[in-house]
């Protein structure tokens, strides 16, 4: 299930066999609340966001945890990489967990990548979090006069509570600092440290897929991201990022050939996936080189596996870089498909021309105004409305 | 379930045809909807449903049926639902572990070459009355056969000729010699002329089972485009096989999903524009 919020709370059924009175006091189920989450409006199950608070509106106020969130590639792979690194990012400041997966770079050169948060509040990395009430007056140059009574409570916002804001800026021009960093937890798969083994493979997937999806399980059940393990007071969210799944790196040929040979193997893989964060609390983003895929149809059957699906598509190194009618924006974002888990309908977004544009502090997705820029640069080609196309202009 | 489209299939849970193989598939849309319809329908007609839920855990199907009015924990419970759940038996094979429990209905993902024999199997044991000679177990009505959907199948590598012999298979026990019925939901992506002619492709599965079935129900987006008011169209389409001949009939519907259902309405017709 992507994790409804109540049975986040539910604690196990478990009653002690001999009570001494047949008294048994009515415990509502408390909602644990997991930092960095809220329940959606919608259908009340729990959100995380991807770092990107223009994608979590997109997504439908967020990414539901248990779901999976596939990135098509733009051409050189920079802001696919860009939001896979705002949504770890996102699980450092939250103090999820993370899981980083990789057959290029090494996860460790990605995790030190991250940008750094725009944090108005107290640093969370600091570890004495108490708020040190009896020094607080002293500092204070402006003591309160009328509103006395509040003069002892803390000024800044603790770190739990700045960490349960959901979503937050990052300033891309820094890095993330290495102490912040260093508070999460991180588990890395790096294929090339991990020797194919020559054994049989139970499957369709090739070994590269069996051995992540194998890695994944253990890490989910050894730190208990299961939803099955006995509820205890703290649970928290683990956060995976897989990059660039099915490139040649892989080991696998999906992007090589016309007619591969492991045509099953991702497919195969993002069903052992989607089985495996439908259980825990986690959630999980893959980027995949879609346009070196000539297959539609199998990128069909690879979106309708995934949950969640966007694609970018970058103008570097076309001619629309130097097109002005692009000249605010990097490129377009093509939202391919939004889930509708536990409701029939499923929140579309109300645009399909969307552009991105990635800003020092900012990634933000706007819609799209050019297409009537072009609908009125033919009209006037064709002589037929001039006032339509000063209006049009005056609109966008 | 869905008052409207049980008006559109002429069927109320007191009364339905029996034998029917209905299809329904989707091109460039969801068509899960209508699956939901279908599951509640048969529940509250009291039938044994046998649900291959292959694609979603089972928290979203229950969480879905709640609030078009069934429990599936509760059908769960007394046997009038088998629900398989696809994800769950699939993780004990696809990373093999030391001990494998659970059903083998999900063998074919060890090597999708063999076919979906234990899979039918499956649903031969849980369709089947299991003699009834317990006290106090409730008769339930003619057998179903739910599968959302089948052509996850194909992405798992099994072949389109595999699942068109199980559901011939199905067909063969479910329809014919047992009485009961079929809902199987098939999704299709991209034009209709772009399938290179290959045997895996979803198109020949999609023409195979449209061969073998004896209603359909195709949804759409609309030709003219993205619409939020209105989600797609329905094409309802009979295809009488008994009596006199191969007769068909076919209806278009527009349609729009709701949180507690869906509303089906003639072309043209929509609250939106009206």
């Amino acid at each position: 299930m992507a994790a409804p919020v109540s049975s986040v709370g539910k604690p196990s059924a478990e009653r002690p066999p001999f009570s001494s009175t047949s008294f048994q006091k009515k415990t509502r189920s408390k909602l644990i609340s997991i930092p960095g989450t809220r329940p959606s409006v919608q259908n009340g199950q729990l959100l995380v966001s991807t770092g990107v608070t223009s994608l979590d509106y997109l997504l439908g106020g967020g990414l539901a945890v248990g779901t999976v969130l596939l990135i098509e590639e733009d051409r050189f792979d920079s802001y696919s990489r860009m939001i896979l690194k705002y949504f770890l990012a996102e699980g450092v400041v939250c103090r999820h967990e993370l899981f980083v997966a990789s057959a290029q770079d090494n996860p460790d050169d990605i995790l030190q990548e991250l940008p750094a948060p725009i944090l108005d509040d107290v640093a969370i990395h600091k570890p004495v979090e108490q708020p040190r009430l009896s020094c607080e007056p002293q500092d204070n140059l402006d003591a309160m006069k009328i509103a006395w009574r509040y003069q002892n409570l803390p000024k800044v916002q603790s770190a739990l509570a700045s960490s349960s804001r959901f979503g937050h800026y990052y300033d891309v021009s820094k890095t993330m600092e290495p102490e912040i960093r260093q508070a999460a937890k991180c588990h890395r798969f790096y294929l090339p440290e991990h020797p194919t083994q020559s054994s049989t493979t139970h499957s369709r997937m090739i070994e590269s897929y069996s051995a992540l999806l194998k890695s994944l399980q253990e890490v989910i059940h050894r730190e208990g991201f299961d939803l099955s393990t006995p509820m205890s007071m703290s649970r928290n969210i683990l956060r995976v990022g897989l990059h660039s799944l099915g490139s040649a790196l892989w080991n696998d040929d999906l992007s090589c050939h016309d007619d591969p040979m492991h045509s099953h193997a991702l497919t195969t893989f993002l069903y052992g996936l989607r089985a495996l964060l439908r259980s825990s609390l986690s959630v999980a983003v893959v980027t995949v080189p879609s346009h070196l895929i000539q297959d539609q149809a199998l990128m069909g059957n690879i979106t309708r596996l995934c949950d969640n699906a966007i694609a970018l598509e970058s103008f570097k190194g076309s001619e629309r870089e130097t097109n002005p009618l692009y000249k605010d924006y990097h490129g377009l974002l093509h939202v391919r498909q939004v889930p509708h888990l536990n409701c029939l309908a499923s929140q579309l977004p109300d645009h399909k021309d969307l552009a991105f544009k990635l800003k020092r502090k900012q990634f933000s997705i706007e819609v799209c105004c050019q297409r009537l820029h072009l609908l009125c640069a033919t009209l006037s080609r064709r002589r037929s409305s001039a006032n339509l196309c000063l209006l049009l202009s005056a609109i966008g | 379930m869905f008052t409207e489209l049980n008006s559109i299939l002429n069927a109320t849970p007191d009364s339905f045809t029996q034998g029917e193989f209905i299809l329904v598939s989707d091109r460039q849309s969801d068509a899960s909807f209508l699956i939901h319809h279908f599951l509640s329908f048969y529940l509250r007609a009291r039938c044994k449903v046998c649900f291959l839920g292959l694609v979603q855990s089972f928290s979203h199907y229950s969480a879905i049926s709640q609030r078009l009015g069934v429990s599936l924990t509760q059908a769960r419970e007394k046997g009038q639902l088998i629900f398989l759940e696809g994800l769950k038996e699939s993780l004990s094979i696809l990373i093999p572990q030391e001990t494998t429990t659970g059903s083998q209905a999900m063998d074919f993902l060890r090597d999708p070459t063999v076919g979906l024999q234990r899979l039918y199997e499956f649903v031969r044991s849980s369709v089947s009355s299991d003699g009834g000679g317990e006290e106090g177990v409730e008769e339930w009505g003619p057998p179903v056969l739910l599968v959302d959907d089948v052509s996850v199948l194909l992405s798992l590598g099994v072949s389109a000729g595999a699942v068109l012999d199980f559901s011939h298979y199905c067909r063969a026990t479910v329809c014919s010699q047992l009485q009961g019925n079929i809902v199987m939901l098939v999704r299709c992506h991209g034009e209709e002329a772009e399938d290179d002619g290959s045997d895996e492709g979803s198109e020949w599965l999609l023409k195979g089972l449209t061969h073998q079935c004896s209603l359909t129900l195709h949804v759409q987006g609309l030709p003219t485009g993205y619409c939020r008011d209105i989600h797609g169209q329905v094409e309802v389409c009979w295809r009488r096989r008994r009596g006199d001949g191969q007769h068909t009939q076919k209806k278009l519907f527009q349609y729009k999903v709701h949180d507690k259902g869906a509303s089906f309405f003639a072309p043209g017709t929509s609250s939106a524009v009206l």
